[in-house]
């Protein structure tokens, strides 16, 4: 069931992350086996599936919320687990919670800060300088809940943009958004992974997308596919998913 | 006015309405800061729930003859609110069933023990003095005062200290872990001061009503303000007020104190909603 291809492009950059033999599944009881891959510095890795098919379990084992069965997962060149910005999707509580932009941004410091109390320039400039990547200093002052979704996104992106300085994981990062603030999104994250040369790495099920932006993909599922996008639209499983994507836009 | 005036400060010669003065607004005060992320963690009724186990903790140290029973209500209170807060994700009952079944189950136990094993013979009494708290604040020791001034000191430096990352977990939990906050620590801390911010609190206003002094200035500050500092801080103010406004009212018209400054909260939500709705 389990089918590992390996890339066979050469990959020049520093692996960043890579999973060995890893086995994940909650309470022993596996959704996925022997998964090997490594995400590089300045990939833009996508990892689509349908849901249930390990995709979150994946994600939360990768952030460190959840430890793997077996294997194991290593960071290279000096990446800490602490150090991958993460955009979660919403939750119920954000949605009318009572904080300032400014506040929420600056809150992604705090995994740095350790037990010191309170927020020192640095923070205070690593969060300025987030917003304006974002586009979003005049919103700074800002209730959250009386934001559009797309706006709301951003700030979240940049919550997560103080958090790393080299890798993030976004996951779902169009969920709810109309196609126009999606377009704009995806720009902004291409513009992260380009100008800022930042490693994304996507859970997405938005399949068109993975195949317009990504350098890998990596799919879970019955099949499990890695490798790189030309590899994935050459593969079998690549030619029948490229396929219903292209469906789906008609 | 000078005739209100010199009746307040007639009172105020009493220690024991100093005392219930200073104890009142401490508890207040305690109770609205760690209320706006109660609120927004969907924890609002935990304040119930817990002050259930108090008077549950209660009835079981009086039945085994416990001199002092704030050594084993509060030990108990705290050790559920950790299972009640830190218990989260991985319980298999939600969290809100889960406070639902302490509540009532400890309420029952509470006075299934106080009725079989009691020697008051005003049982109804005394039940009723504990969950509406009806005379107890008017009966402080000076040792009670100092333990509540120097608990309440402690509640207020531990949530100034602790903010920034109150408000990383209360915003987004799976965030602050992912990013190397550890928020099943600041969850503990958490659960820890609220326990002890109940038991304070029951003293006050009974068990019944302390869910009020938690949630009321929370969500009358989250009706005017917009950023989470801002609404602490409001809250922590109208809380205060109230409480004080709450005393001062039942001193003079001699009703019950919990239920006075309980009435104050609910009068000041009215006016923060119109003030809210105006604003807009």
């Amino acid at each position: 069931m389990t089918e590992i291809h390996i890339s066979s492009e050469e990959d020049i950059t520093v692996a960043l992350i890579t999973c060995q033999d890893l086995t994940l599944g909650y309470e022993g009881r596996a959704i996925a086996e022997n998964l090997n891959f490594s995400i590089r510095e300045g990939n833009y890795f996508c990892i689509v599936g349908e849901n249930g098919s390990g995709k979150s379990t994946l994600m939360r084992t990768l952030l460190g919320l959840q430890p793997p069965l077996s294997g194991k997962i290593t960071f290279g060149d000096g990446l800490v687990q602490n150090q991958i910005g993460y955009l979660p999707q919403q939750t119920l509580v954000q949605r009318d919670f009572p904080a300032s932009v400014r506040e929420i941004v600056i809150s992604g410091c705090q995994g740095s800060r350790g037990i010191r109390p309170f927020y020192g320039k640095k923070e205070k400039k690593t969060a300025q300088s987030a917003m304006e990547k974002m586009d979003i200093v005049p919103l700074a002052n800002r209730c959250y809940r009386e934001l559009s979704g797309g706006q709301q996104q951003r700030v979240l992106l940049a919550r997560a943009l103080c958090a790393a300085d080299r890798v993030l994981l976004l996951d779902e990062p169009v969920s709810g958004l109309d196609p126009k603030v999606t377009a704009q999104m995806y720009n902004l994250i291409k513009e992260l992974n380009r100008k800022e040369k930042m490693t994304i790495i996507m859970f997405s099920h938005d399949m068109q997308a993975a195949i317009t932006f990504a350098s890998h993909i990596l799919h879970v599922g019955h099949t499990w596919f890695y490798g790189t996008k030309k590899e994935y639209l050459k593969s079998d499983i690549g030619k029948v998913y490229a396929l219903m994507a292209g469906g789906e836009r008609q | 006015m000078t005739a209100f005036a010199e009746k307040i400060a007639m009172y105020f010669q009493y220690s024991f309405v100093q005392y219930a003065m200073i104890v009142g607004v401490l508890i207040a005060l305690c109770s609205s800061l760690l209320g706006v992320t109660l609120v927004l963690k969907r924890f609002s009724f935990i304040g119930d729930g817990l002050s259930h186990v108090a008077f549950g903790a209660m009835a079981i140290a009086g039945v085994l003859n416990i001199t002092n029973d704030m050594l084993f209500v509060l030990p108990v209170t705290i050790l559920c609110a950790i299972l009640l807060l830190c218990g989260g994700r991985k319980s298999k009952i939600n969290g809100d069933a889960a406070v639902a079944m302490i509540s009532v189950g400890a309420l029952a136990i509470g006075y299934l023990l106080l009725n079989l094993f009691s020697t008051s013979s005003n049982i109804s009494g005394d039940v009723c003095t504990t969950l509406f708290g009806s005379t107890s604040i008017l009966t402080l020791t000076v040792q009670e005062v100092w333990a509540c001034v120097i608990l309440s000191i402690l509640v207020v430096i531990l949530f100034v200290f602790f903010y920034n990352k109150i408000f990383a977990i209360t915003f987004d939990d799976g965030f602050a872990r992912a990013t190397g906050t550890n928020a099943g620590l600041y969850n503990l801390v958490l659960a820890v001061i609220i326990a002890v911010i109940i038991v304070l609190a029951m003293n006050l206003v009974g068990s019944l009503l302390i869910s009020a002094l938690i949630i009321f200035p929370a969500l009358s500050a989250m009706r005017m303000f917009k950023s989470f500092l801002s609404v602490t801080i409001c809250s922590a103010i109208l809380s205060v007020v109230c409480a004080s406004a709450g005393i001062l009212i039942s001193i003079l018209a001699g009703t019950p104190v919990g239920s006075t400054i309980v009435a104050a909260d609910i009068v000041a939500f009215g006016i923060s909603c119109l003030a809210g709705f105006v604003k807009k």
